[in-house]
């Protein structure tokens, strides 16, 4: 079966393997493809690295375009456990609401998530950039490095737990702060950057209704006060 | 890791299909605990006290058993064997005859009791072990499946979920709880009859106990998430409900998915993914530390 008899018929995961349906994509350098009943299969659309655009029609599994390089995925569904995990670039979408860790330690690229995220969404973050159009969960950027996080609901508990770098703007309530991480003040340069991502993620709502978020600096350097 | 898989029908058309839909679910839950696995099956009665017996050598004469406990208990018994299970049926007073059972019989444990739940579980292919006690072909209001991937202790059938210690109660578990030790011998002291050194029966026998006390279901997970430490998210069943409980932590996995005509609750959602009607259902990941339930009582 050729790549293209494949783009033409849709993906379809009732009857072809996972790593039929993976080495499809991952040998594409350009097109599109709808992934068919995914199932919550794990591991969908991962390791992308041209690209191409990806619709996964249905509930996706673990870990659904980790790694993703340059592709557009979205999936028309719910996806579990780490979703675009180490992204480096490229846009992956999720319409429905997604489980925890969703962007762990994510470099580049920009995940929409237009549901809910539950706990530890974006955990360890590098620089890439996510949008949730509902809430997120507790423990959400623990330990974030750099990028953004936009909330456009509720923040869960520990917010920002041991945040280095990254931003974070929340528009509904934050159940509490975890350590290290304080209000910061909204200047034009941090209400620019979040029109413009929620631009880009195609969310109707006004920066002016945003908090900012981020490290205090505290926990950067060791401190003789807390040694023994 | 483990693999939960629980189903709790609201349309009483689906009775019949109950144990082909479990048996869907549990499928898709293999490769997260290919050592063991177990399922709770809750249907009919004819109202007596219904056990289910596991012979731990596999040689234990079931017949003869239930002769001596009819005798010891003065009430009839009679006995079905299934490969090393029974189930035995009786007169008698269903705590009286899991106490005597566990009191007279070394090589027997006993795995569930009540007048609806029947519970059966194996060590090694979750499949086989499905397959094995007929899981597809048995119906019922709502069923509780488990594949395990043991880390609290030994790969044997004893130490399979789901457990129960209580009447028409079980529990299956993905996690490891810190406090059982502890906790075990608290509610031994409070009369609580263990089988396994398991940390899961604990939980087990801490939701009994608290019903047993006159406590509901809910109020008994309140409790839980008091006296309760470690990772966990468990899937409990009562004669009349189902209940969803993640510690506050929520490492482990679970997902809810809800149609008019089912719950559905499974540590992925590919295990919920076969179930009819799934493409409208309400699907949810549960918030740590909340309560779910649902019950077929008024």
């Amino acid at each position: 079966m050729t790549t293209d008899t494949l783009r033409n018929d849709g993906l379809d995961l009732s009857a072809l393997s996972l790593r039929e349906v993976n080495a499809a994509l991952q040998d594409a350098s350009e097109g599109a493809f709808t992934v068919l009943n995914p199932g919550g299969a794990h591991a969908l659309a991962c390791g992308l690295d041209a690209p191409v655009e990806v619709m996964i029609r249905g509930h996706a599994g673990y870990y659904c375009a980790g790694m993703n390089q340059c592709a557009s995925v979205t999936v028309e569904g719910n996806a579990s456990t780490g979703v675009a995990e180490n992204m480096m670039s490229g846009m992956v979408r999720v319409r429905g609401n997604v489980s925890q860790s969703a962007g762990a330690t994510a470099h580049g690229g920009l995940l929409v998530i237009e549901g809910d995220a539950s706990a530890r969404c974006g955990i360890s973050l590098k620089g890439a950039e996510i949008v949730v159009g509902g809430n997120v969960g507790h423990m959400s950027a623990f330990m974030a490095q750099a990028g953004a996080l936009v909330v456009c609901g509720d923040a869960g508990e520990a917010l920002g737990d041991s945040i280095y770098e990254a931003r974070l703007y929340v528009r509904g309530t934050v159940a509490s702060l975890g350590a290290d991480c304080v209000e910061k003040e909204m200047r034009d340069e941090h209400r620019a950057q979040l029109a413009d991502l929620l631009a880009r993620a195609g969310m109707d709502a006004d920066p002016a209704d945003f908090r900012r978020y981020g490290s205090a600096r505290q926990l950067y350097n060791f401190k003789i006060d807390n040694a023994y | 890791m483990c693999g939960i898989a629980g189903l709790f029908l609201k349309n009483e058309a689906l009775h019949a299909d109950l144990g082909r839909l479990t048996a869907l679910m549990l499928h898709e839950m293999c490769d997260r605990g290919p050592d063991s696995a177990g399922f709770a099956v809750y249907g009919g009665g004819d109202g007596r006290a219904k056990l289910v017996l596991l012979s731990k050598t596999g040689e234990t004469d079931f017949p003869a058993l239930a002769t001596r406990m009819g005798a010891a208990l003065g009430a009839a018994a009679d006995i079905g064997t299934l490969r090393d299970h029974a189930v035995l049926r009786t007169d008698a007073e269903g705590r009286a005859a899991r106490a005597w059972i566990i009191e007279n019989a070394p090589d027997v444990t006993v795995l569930s009791l009540g007048t609806s739940i029947e519970v059966f579980k194996g060590v090694g292919d979750p499949d086989r072990v499905a397959a094995d006690f007929g899981l597809a072909g048995r119906g019922g209001t709502h069923a509780i499946a488990h594949t395990r991937m043991a880390t609290e202790s030994a790969i044997t059938t004893t130490g399979s979920h789901p457990f129960s210690t209580g009447a028409d109660t079980c529990l299956v578990h993905n996690g490891s709880l810190s406090n059982h030790n502890n906790l075990r011998e608290v509610l031994a002291a409070q009369g609580e009859r263990f089988q396994t050194e398991n940390d899961s029966e604990v939980a087990a026998a801490y939701l009994a106990h608290r019903m047993g006390e006159g406590d509901t279901l809910d109020e008994a997970l309140r409790g839980a998430l008091r006296d309760l430490d470690g990772f966990y998210t468990f899937a409990i069943g009562t004669k009349d409900g189902f209940a969803v409980l993640r510690d506050p932590i929520a490492c482990k996995p679970a997902v809810i998915a809800e149609t008019d005509d089912w719950v559905a609750m499974a540590s992925e959602f590919r295990a919920i993914a076969p179930l009819p009607g799934v493409e409208t259902a309400r699907i949810w990941e549960p918030e740590p530390a909340r309560i779910y339930s649902w019950s077929h009582a008024a």
